[in-house]
């Protein structure tokens, strides 16, 4: 975590409003996320303020993006303040950012520090001149074109100390510079041994379309092969569903469950839902095997499933409790919806004994 | 040495046009239609069997990351998210692949997303990649124009895809981040669960995947799982770009089979390692975040998970870090734990306070300025971290300290005794705990 003040209040400008053009950019960026959620588009906003501003962001650029996105001030303050690419202070016209991390000091960035602290000064103060100031980042992600600096939008990669005095001399001097690589690499690969990617093949069509011969091979051997065949050949185009629960449980929420609806202020169980529950007619019908009709159904320990009593007949009482009368013994509820009847029946363990 | 016509990225230098005409002539957006019309469970199915695994560090499979979405939508939009914050040190792949075969990766998000049901999709670029950003945003606007994306495009699924710009936070390359980010907030993680596959981006399902595994998808769909299964070792397969820097003679991107030895990897691509084989001292073989590895255990790995994941350490995104005996190996981690403290979100109290207090603890061993009986409590801190934060970042911070202890503790004993040995005006200092 890096501490970030805004500039002090002296050089904070009195006022901010975006260039027209810069409002046709805002219009552009908030249309690009869902209606309601143009707070999405305060980095890109901010962006463009600090680019109007000259390289930093004012207060008052700040305070203006957060009107045009109907946010308070204190969420963009918050962005502007928690994402290091926002300049809080005025910066030069050409800023530098030196990239420290391990593998840029690993191939010389050291030395392109001393380089800036000899020319430039110290990090974070603009040289007198105005054209430059500089700061020390993290990695800038061009590790394989290691040292690498980026002035204001561009990167320039595979420094050494002898072509970014170059560099800076060019800058100051006004003259072209070259992007990218200083020692004439096209990007990153490896310096004047490219070993890969020579096939002219890749390059020239013959690609295009020749992967299709898989699909038309196996197109030709469902066709040529009987009707069992063809259904095993096809079966890649209707699998079998993915299970989205699989290796992660908790991840997706029961669709409509009592204690989803709880959440969300409904009552948890509906009126309609308890009366069908206790209608006998539509619970879930299970054949009573006539052995198990004689005698007690066997106790299930289960007992998250709220059995409707069941009253002699079958018709539908709506005022009968929903829940069995305590002391109800299990006889009197033959059907179970709790899954008992389907459990071996410990009274048949005659069979079990050894003979 | 894979073959080039085993190669996906078949433009990774840049020596060819990243625009349309030059793309399709390299294999893009071939048969598109096609695929899609196979329908979302073949895609997924297919991309289970091909045995990707998540190119953006933690290995994650990618077809069964994308089966995790709902199957239905129960109302709520679906969101695929492309993570292309690319910052971990050592990491410069997505780059290339951004600005030179950017058709690769739209013509995957389309493919990705129809798997999932989204119909949007945010690609998430990190600050500092303008240039990139612009790249991509001009192969978006030459796919919108040539109706390959869009409302009313040519496959009949409308897509639309979006560049996101972010403003330079290390932190919003952790998935749920980057969703905050995304949302106009600060790049803190969230608590998971909910998954983002449930409550991700504006809360609606969400899938969020790195740059590398969407830009291969079309080319595994089209030349099916059994040929990208067939890359690599079990478990480990397929292609991967490896950024290979430091001390080698020839720093580069490379896009290699998994599972190919680290002297192999170096001989072949990089020209060797700076003054011999035997100047080797250690590697990072993942980005700044695994453990290093010494130079005997990795010469003749494989580089892939498994193999690096036995050796303590990790396959992470493949950048292969590599250090030669002039390194101070102390002061290079200890520039990584700098790396950790700056880029804390603040959010977690073990992150926060431990990232800067390892760093600084780091620093006085680094001039031999500490107690040895400090180096067993920088590792007892060290563990207090990891496991104890909402994100990875503790445990990213936590792991380079701990491998560096576990094979240079007598580089860091020597350093103290060196210092002791001399005279001095200050005693050595010792951490408060």
């Amino acid at each position: 975590m890096a501490v970030r003040k805004l500039a002090p209040e002296e050089i904070q400008p009195d006022s901010f409003t975006f260039s027209s053009e810069n409002m046709a950019f805002v219009a552009q960026q908030i249309a690009k996320y869902p209606p309601g959620r143009q707070a999405s588009a305060v980095i890109p906003l901010l962006w463009r303020a600090q680019e109007q501003a000259g390289g930093w962001l004012p207060r008052k650029a700040i305070e203006k993006v957060a009107e045009l996105l109907d946010m308070p001030h204190i969420r963009v303050m918050e962005v502007a303040t928690f994402y290091t690419m926002f300049n809080l202070e005025p910066v030069g016209k050409y800023f530098i950012q030196f990239c420290g991390t391990t593998p840029c000091a690993l191939r010389g960035a050291g030395d392109i520090k001393k380089v800036l602290e000899r020319r430039v000064g110290e990090q974070n103060h603009v040289s007198a001149d105005g054209n430059f100031s500089w700061l020390e980042v993290e990695c800038l992600g061009a590790c394989c074109n290691a040292p690498m600096v980026q002035i204001n939008d561009d990167y320039y990669e595979d420094l050494t100390t002898e072509n970014f005095e170059k560099l800076l001399d060019d800058l100051a001097a006004g003259r072209p510079v070259k992007k990218g690589s200083q020692v004439g690499r096209r990007s990153s690969e490896p310096q004047g041994d490219v070993k890969t990617l020579t096939d002219p093949h890749l390059y020239d069509g013959s690609q295009v379309g020749a992967w299709r011969k898989r699909f038309e091979e196996e197109a030709a051997s469902t066709a040529s092969a009987g009707e069992a065949a063809a259904a095993t050949a096809s079966a890649p185009s209707t699998p079998k569903p993915a299970k989205p629960e699989a290796g992660r449980a908790i991840e997706s929420e029961a669709a409509d469950t009592p204690a989803k609806r709880a959440k969300e202020g409904e009552a948890p169980i509906s009126q309609t839902e308890r009366k069908e529950a206790s209608d006998g007619k539509r619970a879930t019908a299970v054949e009573a095997r006539t052995e198990d009709a004689a005698k007690p159904a066997p106790q299930s320990d289960k007992s998250y499933v709220a059995t409707p009593s069941k009253p002699s007949g079958g018709a539908p009482t709506p005022d009968a409790p929903s829940t069995p009368v305590a002391g109800t013994p299990p006889s009197d509820t033959p059907q179970r919806r709790d899954g008992s009847e389907s459990k071996p029946d410990v009274t048949l363990d005659k069979s079990n004994k050894p003979s | 040495m894979l073959q080039d016509k085993d190669r996906i990225f078949t433009n990774l230098y840049g020596f060819h046009s990243p625009d349309l005409q030059a793309a399709k002539m390299r294999g893009a957006w071939d048969g598109t239609k096609f695929l899609l019309e196979k329908g979302r469970d073949w895609i997924i199915d297919e991309m289970k069997k091909s045995g990707l695994r998540g190119r953006g560090g933690a290995g994650f499979p990618t077809g069964l990351k994308w089966s995790f979405m709902p199957k239905q939508s129960d109302g709520r939009p679906h969101y695929l998210v492309v993570n292309a914050d690319e910052s971990e040190p050592g990491t410069c792949k997505d780059r290339e692949i951004m600005r030179h075969d950017p058709h690769l990766l739209i013509e995957g998000c389309l493919l990705a997303s129809f798997a999932m049901g989204a119909h949007a999709c945010y690609i998430y670029i990190r600050g500092e990649y303008i240039g990139e950003k612009h790249a991509l945003q001009r192969a978006v606007d030459e796919a919108y124009e040539a109706r390959l994306i869009g409302k009313d495009n040519i496959h009949g699924y409308p897509f639309d895809l979006y560049v996101h710009h972010g403003a330079g936070a290390y932190i919003c390359g952790e998935e749920t981040a980057l969703l905050e980010s995304l949302e106009g907030k600060k790049g803190m993680p969230r608590l998971k669960p909910p998954f983002p596959a449930n409550m991700g981006l504006y809360g609606c399902p969400t899938t969020v995947n790195n740059v590398e595994s969407i830009a291969v998808a079309g080319t595994i769909l089209r030349r099916g799982a059994a040929w990208f299964s067939g890359i690599g070792r079990p478990n480990n397969v397929g292609t991967k770009v490896f950024s290979v820097s430091g001390h080698v003679n020839k720093p580069c991107n490379v896009e290699e089979a998994m599972g190919l030895t680290f002297r192999e990897l170096v001989d072949t691509h990089c020209g060797g390692i700076r003054g011999g084989w035997d100047n080797l001292l250690a590697v990072i073989p993942g980005g700044s975040s695994v453990p290093c590895v010494p130079a005997e255990q990795i010469i003749d790995a494989n580089m892939d998970f498994d193999t690096l994941r036995n050796l303590k350490s990790g396959l992470g995104t493949a950048a292969v870090i590599v250090l030669d005996k002039s390194t101070d190996i102390v002061r290079a981690i200890t520039r990584i734990s700098y790396f950790y403290k700056h880029e804390s979100c603040g959010q977690c109290t073990p992150c926060r306070e431990g990232t800067g207090w390892m760093w600084r603890v780091l620093t006085r061993m680094s001039e031999g300025r500490a107690q040895k009986r400090e180096i067993d409590m920088l590792l007892e801190v060290s563990t207090q971290i990891e496991g104890h934060t909402i994100c990875a970042l503790g445990d990213a911070a936590a792991w380079p300290v701990q491998g560096l202890i576990r094979h240079f503790r007598h580089e860091i004993e020597k350093r103290i005794d060196d210092y002791a040995a001399n005279p001095h005006s200050e005693p050595a200092m010792i951490a408060a705990e």
